[in-house]
């Protein structure tokens, strides 16, 4: 297969910018022509002029079609993501989350109206409970990183009712960057531990690192080598015993849906990525989900409301009265479309369909490693005797010292294949990563056209480098100037007329 | 600086240490000049000392100075520095051992970046790359789109100790040393990427740890003075190790006589910082910090501070106080200050 991707562009740049089009009185909207009586809007907040693009539907139709066909997603072809887990999403959850039922009522409605909704989501808290081994999820965070600051709140107040100072938060130096940020940001002081050669947490630093100043420690299992932590148990019994609590990032749950459970690993509190691991659209800038789990001594600080249902009266409710809550993290009861999808997502999967999901992600990971082990410009860093979990760390380093083409050039050679590049540089103890997620939404097909395309680049690089230095050329938008990029990053329409201006 | 806005041409300078060395590896780094297609300028010194080397990797030169071939001296290696910093080179790539090191920053100090080729000379200092190709690498990319600079410790080996097999080592100096923060930034620590900044948040935690009442020992070193800096303290030394008390400078350059009688009996904390490319906290470069003075003060208020990038550089610690009693005590893990309220366990072997 070839890919080429539209190019929509005029002489000077790119599709331009929905602000640049049309023309001064075109509309594509019919409004009321005043505003109805008895709606009163503040004086405030009455605006004299809109600054607004003003162009007929057809324009604007186009305009946003041109766009869509130079953008990339998981319905345009293979994602491999390392750690985002794009998986498909089913049009079956969109469907459903579009329903007048769930997207058009208001959260401050009268519980009796929207049983159905408050039903869904103790359900879905219920599932997922269920699916981590922990005693009650709170629904509300809206974002991984939002969940895991949540996670963090969760543990101080867990520890200031113990009467404890606790000022430390472990992480493993293969963390991703929000679990520092996340444990920062709830006051705590980060400490680092490094991984040993299996790319595992290193056991004896751990036990250096923790003492009676530990609130907790943050892990990933499997971890974002792609490894299952197999010391898990060990892990435990270290930080509980200094009286720390455990703390799991859901980030890689796809790896262990429906074998083990992060609850009976000894983990506290356990964290979730709906818009990974169950399906629900996966896009930078959200809306997303991360709920988080907790173990039964934990219960009583999660964050109000929580759902309640109340056998007597056959109801659903909102329950307010937790005094030893830590408070409200999000307006309402948190991103309630994307909860509907993950709700379908389980209900279309079952027990048995999640257990699947895993084998097959773990499958697919594992039919990748062995095939790439045997081309030559690409190695496994850490522990290649055993399996890996969901995704696997490859590193470009052969390629680069043999012949000087480094992890970003594969990755951006890859996009001429039409297939999205891995995630790469991350984590950052590999040289030259490349972290592969195919998860368990792609045929066979796709996975040996995947590594196909790695060969054909593996083999460009050793004979015409040159090639691949100049790539991407098949998509809509070519080799970027990234440091010019990270150094002056044009990111608003105000900021971009000030540059073009100044030009 | 020289070079032409918007082409691209920018400088660089070659030069080889005075004593023969490995020129293969100065043509290594060359080489990967020349594969990444950098346009720049070469300005070299004759024959041994940097235009074979640029002939034989390729690269066209502009050849400045005299030397007379096979008989050349350190004073050769500071005439070069000195031309080519008169030239406005941007960065000095010398493949050569310490000594080599030393005569350039004697020569030209911190005035223009220096940038070591690793040749198998022993190098203690903390300006080399790790192998030929990585020098190359870096010079190109800080040549193509500038990279920030970091103060990198510069090590004279008594060599009399040395070939009596004691390894004593002082530190000379610093030189200002081309790194990459992308590469740092990856490590996800609350890093700047630039270690001058990461240094400052360091200090800003270690401040905030100080105790009233109490001596800190401030061994030598960037980081060290950084922690200086924030407490208002701008005449500390670079080279030797400083008293600070009660958020005031007590004494300047001391030795371990003087130190001793300040620690002695009261409560004190050692701050250090690792020296040298091996990362050495005790015994190469602060030898005032001897054995007694680590045993009054006691292991346990032995603070460690190290900027990320410098972890990124020496990933292990080691310690050679000269007691090896003393010196096992400290194997294994300890907590490292990397930053504002982060810390690392890093291993010392």
């Amino acid at each position: 297969m070839n890919y080429q991707q539209a190019r929509w562009a005029s002489k000077e740049c790119l599709e331009p910018l929905v602000f640049e089009l049309g023309k001064a009185g075109r509309r594509g909207a019919t409004l009321p022509p005043k505003i109805p009586a008895g709606v009163k809007i503040p004086e405030s907040l009455i605006r004299k002029e809109l600054e607004l693009p003003e162009l007929s539907e057809p324009e604007i139709v186009r305009h946003y079609t041109r766009l869509s066909q130079m953008n990339y997603g998981v319905d345009s072809g293979f994602y491999p993501l390392g750690s985002c887990t794009m998986k498909y999403n089913p049009k079956i959850s969109e469907e459903l989350a579009a329903l007048e039922t769930a997207a058009c009522i208001h959260p401050y409605q009268a519980e009796e109206t929207v049983q159905g909704a408050l039903e869904l989501m103790y359900k879905l808290e219920r599932h997922l409970a269920e699916i981590a081994g922990v005693a009650r999820v709170c629904l509300h965070p809206s974002a991984g990183a939002h969940g895991e600051f949540l996670g963090m709140l969760l543990a101080r107040a867990y520890h200031k009712s113990k009467g404890k100072e606790r000022t430390e938060v472990v992480v493993p130096d293969s963390a991703h960057g929000t679990n520092f940020a996340s444990a920062a940001m709830a006051g705590y002081n980060v400490v680092v531990v490094p991984s040993n050669a299996r790319g595992r947490v290193d056991i004896e630093a751990l036990r250096k690192a923790v003492s009676k100043r530990t609130a907790a420690l943050m892990l990933t299992n499997p971890n974002t080598l792609g490894l299952f932590e197999d010391e898990i148990l060990e892990i435990a019994e270290i930080v509980h015993g200094v009286g720390g609590l455990l703390y799991y990032d859901g980030a890689n749950l796809n790896g262990i849906l429906g074998k083990t459970r992060p609850g009976d690993m000894g983990f506290d509190i356990v964290h979730f990525n709906l818009h990974k691991t169950f399906a629900t659209p996966h896009g930078g800038g959200g809306p997303g989900a991360g709920p988080v789990g907790v173990t039964r001594k934990l219960e009583k600080f999660l964050p109000m409301p929580v759902v309640e249902f109340d056998p007597k009266r056959k109801r659903y409710r909102l329950d307010y009265d937790r005094p030893q809550s830590v408070g409200k993290i999000k307006g309402f009861y948190g991103n309630f479309g994307v909860l509907v999808k993950a709700y379908a997502y389980i209900m279309q999967m079952g027990a048995q369909g999640l257990r699947e999901v895993t084998e097959a992600a773990v499958l697919n990971a594992n039919y990748i490693m062995r095939k790439l082990l045997d081309v030559e410009g690409y190695e496994i860093k850490f522990d290649q005797s055993g399996p890996c979990k969901h995704e696997v760390v490859f590193s470009a380093e052969p390629m680069k010292n043999k012949w000087g083409v480094k992890a970003h050039f594969v990755a951006k050679r890859l996009l001429d294949f039409g297939m999205h590049s891995p995630t790469y540089y991350f984590p950052p103890i590999v040289p030259e990563a490349l972290m592969i997620e195919p998860t368990e939404t792609e045929p066979k097909e796709e996975l040996d056209r995947f590594i196909a395309a790695l060969k054909e680049i593996a083999d460009e690089a050793k004979t015409n480098p040159e090639k691949l230095l100049g790539a991407p050329t098949a998509t809509a938008i070519g080799r970027l100037d990234e440091t010019k990029a990270s150094r002056e990053p044009i990111l608003s329409w105000r900021a971009y007329k000030k540059r073009v201006a100044h030009a | 600086m020289k070079g032409t806005d918007g082409t691209g041409v920018v400088e660089k300078a070659l030069e080889l240490g005075a004593k023969p060395v490995s020129p293969g590896r100065a043509v290594d780094a060359l080489r990967v000049l020349k594969r990444l297609k950098l346009e720049f300028e070469l300005i070299t010194y004759p024959a041994e000392m940097g235009a074979d080397e640029a002939r034989e990797a390729g690269i066209e030169g502009r050849t400045i100075g005299k030397i007379v071939s096979k008989k050349t001296t350190a004073e050769d290696t500071k005439q070069a520095a000195r031309g080519m910093l008169a030239e406005g080179v941007e960065l000095i790539l010398f493949a050569g051992g310490d000594g080599t090191a030393i005569d350039l920053i004697d020569a030209v100090g911190t005035r223009v970046p220096l940038l070591g080729v690793p040749t198998g000379v022993k190098m203690h200092s903390a300006v080399f790359a790790n192998t030929p190709e990585a020098a190359g690498e870096v010079a190109a990319r800080f040549l193509r789109e500038g990279l920030p600079l970091r103060e990198a410790e510069v090590m004279d080996i008594d060599e009399e100790a040395y070939r009596q097999n004691r390894l004593s080592a002082k530190l000379k100096g610093f030189a200002k040393v081309p790194y990459e923060p992308a590469m740092v930034q990856a490590t996800k620590e609350a890093s700047t990427g630039y270690e001058l900044a990461d240094q400052k948040a360091i200090a800003r935690w270690v401040f905030e740890l100080m105790e009233k009442g109490r001596i800190y020992v401030l061994g030598p070193g960037t980081t060290t003075r950084a922690v200086a800096e924030e407490l208002g303290i701008y005449d500390s030394t670079l080279l030797g190790v400083d008293l600070i008390k009660n958020y005031k400078l007590v004494a300047k350059d001391v030795n371990e006589e003087q130190i001793l009688q300040a620690v002695g009996g009261k409560l004190a904390t050692i701050i250090v910082s690792p020296i040298g490319r091996q990362g050495f906290i005790l015994g190469r470069g602060n030898q005032q910090i001897s054995p007694e003075v680590v045993m009054e003060v006691g292991k346990e208020n032995i603070l460690v501070i190290a900027a990320p990038q410098k972890l990124s550089s020496t990933p292990t610690l080691k310690v050679d106080t000269g007691d090896t009693k003393l010196d096992e005590v400290f194997r294994g893990y300890i907590k490292v200050i990397t930053g504002y309220r982060q810390s690392r366990m890093v291993k010392i072997i």
